[in-house]
């Protein structure tokens, strides 16, 4: 990637937007203090900073959701005011949320130019030229899509590549992306990154928030840090590493490697034996999945989205009925028990959709805190909810676990989507589990909560709990599992100690190869994984939208 | 994690007082009042009349006197119930449209239990009496919960139908079994010792005013301050997380309607024990149970703010009365203004839920296929 030469370029050119002096308060909270940015032609900017920083704030006030108390935006060099989304799209700028609004029957086109549709005689959709406007537009910024497949049978990544061309479609000279990799898996990161470089050396201005310090490296060209609503550095990308990022963000040195002892594995906690779990649509899900997880160690489940991950802990929650096989926690039988039946036995669960079913985003923080042991000492007492003892526990939660709030009593859905993530893991840690199944736990977090939060995990297992770990993330289950499980297609295709396994074996697999002994050569790998199925994994979690 | 996503409920920093969410939870049903009683007094005008004397005619007609106000209390009492009674249904997710039949049930329930269990002291017979019409509305309550709950039946359906078994039944009990001798449909009157104290003679109060304000300290009580109340607001807010949280979603449905039923029912047994001392039937709804709908939209589906709505509507009521007779305004005027505020209130809570998250995405270029569900939540 020549990055460097755009960023160099474009610096000769004034900023397309400068935000100056921008503050944004909420009750309690400074989210944006005095913060100044600008844009270059060109130029991808990363916003960077921990949770509740301010990112997702300052950038719905550019995109017209917020208006600022103080500050001053320019827009090509003119004041301007955004007083919603209409303003900044008619501006040129344009934000793809993190959950996609698609309409999933509908076809790729229509979804593009829905709001704008193209229309010819007697006012009717010109679906001809809408799809002559898609295709010109793909070709264009290399974007490419196929505009008669329907959404709900695309993928992920496409999913998101039709999010941009509906930006894009409206004109958009600067493109908002908040947290866009979350719900990518490797193989699409690197292909957005290749979208997101081609789009900038055609002059687009892009604007990307994440939390993977890689992805900024490799991606963008200016790095501007957010620390507690305040801007404390803008760097160029070239000049800085990922320990002087992560230093700059957190305002401390961040372990960003995990060391843990080797796993003293006891006794087994889960079994699982030969289940079959049907998906939302009937379709079989888990085919025929068998494994133990034991005391004392943390077992990672490595696959592509829509494998089988959401049903199999669903159905080891009690979530979801398993169609046949047999489910035990410490030897006793957990299969089709109602949910509260499975948590009385210890079983603790991060789910992977946190505003969904994790949280109840209307309730307060404190609320939250106890959604599964409300009806039990010391937070009950016959029928009666001691909220003095709820309140408190919060308090401590909140501290420990370093939820960045004013206050216990604030709706979740009023903290930053990183802090909403910590209250849910903060809970389920908490309840100190016999077994613990966590999905996705640190998505969405930032560098210092994700080593805080894998910290607690070894602890856990040190204490001898049992952990299962669902991570669409390789790195995080490299990391971190003691074993390796593969799920692909509903079935465990792969099973290893973590310090036999390379990327590369766990990647073939993933995407559907055997297991065998030779295939740890790089290059083969990538010729594979390129390979997989396109088709499938949109479908199978249309709940993001 | 759409913290930004156009279904987030923005908090509209530094926007117009009307803009912010929790401003506008008590600003809009003050609006909609001050709106609809200068509508009202417009209409006056132009009827070729004075709005001052309108007004000073409702409010001597409402507060004018320990008479007036007597009256009033008793206007204002049923509407607590039933006002609570869809706003508890509301906490669960649910809308009960059958407070009405609910309440007939009530009645009917409890005027059989005054005149069949005759002879019983009335430190048993009175609160005998009072149970059984509140068990009759829990259990008409109950019927649409557990068709919601186990079979997926939409409740606004069911608890429709309901009303009318709930009417057409009544009819048949009063010129049937429950018959009193006589030309009329009517039960027997009921004993002495079933009826509520009347503690201000000689005004009608009775003790029912005094039952309805604790039922809404009671209801606040349940709600926020116990596990029940967690449980069903829980359901209410988000089933999914409801559930993973090891909360029964169909146990809560049916208990929210039983509750939500039995409150309905007590407004029908303190009309009939404290006031009327038998069933008659009027051959119709008695519309309580509907004006309870529009007392829980007003009362933003908070017991206080159920109280304060009652009071609102039972006032305009009584008051309307007395302005006809002393101004000689029409009462319907009343009723203009009583539509009006409920029309603007439900608005606004049309516009929140699926307006503004819509008007977002849609300037976004994104589908409102979705974007609707973040502002789902009401009156918290
Ligand atoms: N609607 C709101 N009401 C009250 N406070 C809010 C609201 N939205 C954001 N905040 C607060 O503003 C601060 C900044 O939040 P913001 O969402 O911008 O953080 P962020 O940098 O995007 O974090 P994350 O990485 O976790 O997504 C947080 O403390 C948050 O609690
Ligand atoms: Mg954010």
């Amino acid at each position: 990637m020549e990055k460097g030469v755009c960023a160099l370029i474009a610096h000769d050119r004034p900023p397309v937007v400068e935000m100056r002096g921008i503050t944004v308060t909420f009750p309690g909270v400074v989210a944006n203090d005095n913060v100044s940015i600008e844009v270059y032609p060109g130029e991808i900017l990363a916003l960077l900073g921990e949770n509740g920083a301010g990112k997702t704030t300052l950038m719905n006030v550019l995109y017209g959701l917020y208006r600022p108390d103080q500050g001053e935006i320019r827009v090509g060099g003119k004041p301007v005011t955004i007083s919603d989304p209409k303003d900044a799209i008619k501006l040129g700028i344009g934000m793809v949320h993190q959950h996609f609004m698609l309409i999933p029957p509908f076809s790729v086109a229509e979804n593009i130019v829905l709001g704008t549709e193209p229309v010819g005689a007697g006012g009717v959709l010109d679906l001809g030229r809408a799809f002559r406007d898609v295709t010109d537009l793909s070709a264009k910024y290399g974007l490419t899509v196929d505009p008669a497949a329907r959404v709900e049978n695309i993928s992920v990544g496409m999913q998101q590549r039709v999010e941009i061309l509906k930006v894009l479609y409206r004109g958009a000279e600067v493109l908002i992306l908040d947290e866009p990799t979350a719900v990518l898996t490797p193989q699409e990161v690197d292909e957005l990154a290749a979208i997101m470089r081609n789009l900038a050396s055609q002059g687009e201005s892009i604007i990307f928030i994440t939390h993977k310090l890689k992805e900024v490296m490799a991606i963008s060209d200016r790095v501007a840090v957010l620390r507690r609503g305040k801007v404390v550095g803008t760097v160029p990308t070239r000049e800085t590493t990922p320990e002087d990022l992560a230093r700059m963000m957190v305002g401390r040195d961040v372990v960003l490697s995990i060391d843990k002892g080797p796993a003293r594995a006891g006794d087994v906690v889960l079994r699982v034996e030969d289940i079959q779990v049907k998906s939302a649509r009937g379709l079989p899900a888990v085919r025929g999945v068998s494994f133990e997880v034991r005391a004392g160690e943390i077992v990672g489940v490595a696959g592509i989205e829509g494998n089988g991950q959401s049903e199999l802990v669903e159905a080891l929650t009690g979530l979801r009925k398993v169609a046949s096989g047999r489910i035990t926690v410490v030897g006793r039988e957990i299969t089709n028990r109602p949910p509260r039946e499975v948590i009385g036995k210890g079983v603790g669960h991060i789910p992977e959709d946190r505003q969904r079913r994790g949280l109840i985003l209307s309730f307060s923080i404190a609320e939250n805190l106890i959604l599964e042991r409300y009806h039990q000492p010391p937070f009950a007492r016959g029928i009666n909810l001691d909220f003095r003892e709820v309140r408190a526990y919060a308090r401590k939660v909140i501290s420990e676990f370093d939820v960045r709030t004013p206050g216990e009593n604030l709706r979740v859905g009023s903290l930053s989507g990183g802090n909403q993530q910590k209250v849910v893991v903060a809970r389920e840690l908490s309840l100190e589990p016999r077994l613990l199944i966590a999905s996705q736990p640190t998505r969405g977090l930032d560098v210092g909560a994700i080593e805080f939060v894998h910290r607690r995990l070894v602890a856990q297992r040190d204490r001898g709990k049992a952990i299962l770990l669902v991570s669409l993330e390789l790195d995080e289950i490299m990391s971190l599992a003691d074993r390796i499980l593969v799920l692909y297609e509903g079935r465990i295709v792969g099973s290893m100690k973590a310090e036999e396994a390379t990327e590369a074996e766990i990647g073939f697999l993933m995407a559907g190869g055997r297991q065998r002994q030779d295939t740890r050569a790089g290059g083969e790998r990538d010729a594979r994984v390129g390979s997989r199925r396109e088709g499938a994994m949109g479908a199978a979690h249309p709940a993001t939208t | 994690m759409p913290e930004s996503g156009p279904g987030a409920r923005a908090p509209w920093a530094r926007r117009t007082l009307l803009q912010r969410e929790e401003a506008r939870e008590l600003l809009i049903p003050v609006l909609a009042v001050v709106l609809a009683l200068l509508l009202g007094a417009v209409l006056v005008l132009i009827g070729g009349k004075s709005p001052v004397a309108a007004y000073s005619a409702l409010l001597r007609g409402a507060f004018g006197g320990t008479g007036n106000m007597a009256e009033t209390l008793i206007n204002i009492t049923p509407l607590i119930f039933t006002g609570l009674s869809v706003a508890f249904s509301f906490r669960c997710g649910l809308f009960n449209i059958g407070a009405e039949g609910q309440l007939i049930m009530g009645q009917v329930v409890s005027a059989w239990a005054g005149f069949a269990l005759a002879g019983l002291p009335a430190v048993v017979h009175m609160p005998l009496a009072l149970l059984a019409g509140v068990a009759a509305g829990a259990i008409w309550g109950a019927v649409p919960g557990y068709l919601k709950a186990r079979l997926g039946v939409h409740e606004v359906i069911n608890t429709i139908m309901m009303n009318y078994i709930a009417l057409y039944l009544s009819h048949y009990l009063v010129i049937g079994p429950l018959k009193a001798p006589g030309p009329l449909p009517v039960t027997p009157t009921i004993a002495p010792a079933a009826r509520l104290w009347r503690f201000l003679p000689p005004t009608r109060l009775h003790l029912g005013v005094i039952l309805a304000v604790a039922a809404v300290w009671l209801v606040y009580c349940l709600l926020f301050r116990t596990t029940i109340g967690y449980e069903i607001r829980a359901v209410g807010q988000s089933q999914e997380a409801a559930r993973y949280g090891g909360i029964s979603v169909r146990r809560n449905i049916v208990l929210a309607m039983v509750i939500s039923g039995g409150l309905a029912g007590a407004a029908g047994a303190v009309q009939v024990l404290g006031l009327q001392y038998k069933f008659l039937d009027i051959f119709s709804f008695t519309g309580y149970g509907f004006d309870g709908i529009a007392v829980a939209l007003l009362g933003r589906n908070h017991p206080l703010g159920v109280l304060v709505a009652a009071c609102l509507f039972g006032t305009l009521a009584r008051g309307a009365i007395l302005m006809q007779s002393i101004a000689r305004i029409p009462k319907e005027i009343i009723g203009i203004v009583q539509a009006t505020i409920v029309l603007v209130v439900a608005a606004d809570e049309i516009i929140r839920r699926f307006i503004m998250p819509r008007r977002k995405a849609a300037a976004a270029g994104q589908a409102s296929a979705t974007g609707a569900e973040g502002g789902a939540d009401h009156g918290a």
